[in-house]
């Protein structure tokens, strides 16, 4: 396998790190994380960069009873409904654990969208949409712009467009001054997790299926 | 007896001589607090280095021997900066020690995904406190990446944990360094106030001090990546 040549940018990597990224931004950064060495090296840089100024920061005064509060705490079970968890679930196969997560451990529930492509859309709201997209060797996904910010990480198979050849791993980072046309390659069939920040705007117009394509 | 003197005033006179005043004075108390069971007599854990960082030890003994008194400590020191940073990021104080106790807690649930090599104390803190921060705007926590173990078994690496303190300690410098403009913003950005694009626009944030420390993550996750495939 080829090393992963399309990495996240710096700036979304600190976002991320900040928590200021949208969720479907986050679950593209943090999958991308999951297969990338290099990133998750630069994430822990963005970790350090934080603690230090933690580590730097005014201090305020704790209400008296805090810290014996917290102590007698320790001992108590952790709380079933945990928040956040540090660590996202095992991957399988082709999927790294974030992407496990969105599917809550499930198989992706494919929904054709005619020509061989196929979507299984994670999640669609008012932060922004995440899918992933089955495109077929050799297939091309139709032109289109942006609306907006778009990030493709690549699970399976590889695309090309204008701007070069993506493989498992790798990031495109598509912006409304990019208009491009992604041809799955030939070999097994592409498979994308695809996120765009603004959400789903569908037209009367135009056939709700094909939609997508239109707008991610 | 002279190793342990030494144990306790070394970590003090590295810091004086690499940072500089600042908000670190507290830290004296590290020369009078006992190291205790944390440090001498590991069952198979750490046995920490003279010049590791009292955190990091502290860290270590909750990590390793679920010891309450180097929790104290870690408390002692993080509590009231992590109070003054929930503040600093648009908490209300009630709701600042909220946040204080949930990432408190999670140091002492989570623990054992603390890993010296890799991160500071500070660091791994910061990121839990983001998350928590996270969890109290959103239903929906943010999308975390899957987890990288340390090979189990594998012995702690002191010139490793110590590596990772130096370039912290650099980071500092270099923060330190900044003008005031752009400290403001850099702060801002790891406060969460400003917005990917933001962060992009702002070609003076000085993301490239943190490249020295990339690398040497990187040289890292490659070792461990290596062991997990």
């Amino acid at each position: 396998m080829r090393a992963i040549t399309h990495h996240t940018p710096d700036a979304l990597l600190a976002a991320y790190a900040a928590g200021t990224l949208s969720p479907a931004f986050s679950l593209v950064v943090a999958t991308h994380i999951s297969i990338c060495a290099e990133c998750r090296a630069a994430l822990e840089g963005h970790h350090a960069v934080g603690g230090a100024l933690l580590d730097g920061s005014d201090t305020a005064t704790l209400s008296q009873a805090l810290k014996s509060d917290i102590l007698a705490m320790l001992d108590d079970p952790a709380p079933a409904a945990a928040a956040t968890p540090l660590a996202a679930r095992k991957g399988e196969g082709i999927y790294p654990g974030p992407v496990m997560e969105a599917l809550k451990g499930k198989k992706p529930r494919w929904r054709s969208l005619g020509l061989g492509l196929k979507q299984a859309i994670l999640s669609d709201d008012e932060y922004g949409s995440v899918r992933l997209l089955h495109i077929p060797a050799g297939q091309a996904v139709p032109d289109h712009g942006h609306n907006g910010m778009e990030l493709t990480l690549v699970l399976q198979g590889s695309f090309s467009d204008e701007t070069g050849q993506f493989a498992r791993g790798d990031l495109e980072v598509a912006d409304e001054d990019l208009d491009h046309t992604p041809v799955a390659d030939g070999g097994a069939p592409c498979i994308c997790l695809a996120a765009t920040d603004a959400p789903l705007r569908f037209h009367s117009f135009m056939p709700r299926l094909f939609q997508p394509f239109f707008r991610i | 007896m002279l190793t342990e003197n030494y144990n306790r005033t070394r970590p003090i006179q590295r810091r004086a001589a690499t940072e500089g005043n600042g908000p670190r004075r507290e830290r004296k108390k590290v020369a009078s607090a006992p190291l205790d069971g944390s440090v001498n007599g590991t069952t198979g854990g750490a046995t920490p280095s003279p010049d590791i960082a009292p955190e990091t030890q502290w860290m270590l003994a909750v990590r390793d021997q679920r010891d309450k008194a180097a929790f104290a400590q870690l408390f002692d020191h993080f509590a009231p900066r992590l109070k003054g940073f929930a503040i600093r990021s648009g908490s209300a104080p009630a709701q600042a020690e909220e946040i204080v106790q949930d990432v408190m807690l999670t140091v002492w649930r989570k623990s054992d995904q603390f890993d010296p090599h890799r991160a500071q104390v500070s660091a791994w803190i910061y990121q839990i406190t983001r998350n928590r921060q996270i969890d109290l705007h959103r239903k929906l926590g943010r999308p975390v990446p899957e987890e990288l173990k340390e090979d189990p078994g594998s012995e702690p690496d002191a010139s490793q944990i110590l590596a990772v303190q130096q370039e912290t300690s650099k980071l500092k410098d270099a923060l330190s360094r900044l003008s005031p403009n752009q400290r403001e913003v850099i702060e801002k950005a790891y406060l969460g106030e400003l917005s990917h694009q933001d962060i992009s626009d702002n070609t003076g944030l000085p993301l490239g001090t943190i490249k020295s420390r990339i690398r040497l993550g990187l040289e890292r996750l490659r070792h461990d990546l290596k062991g997990m495939r």
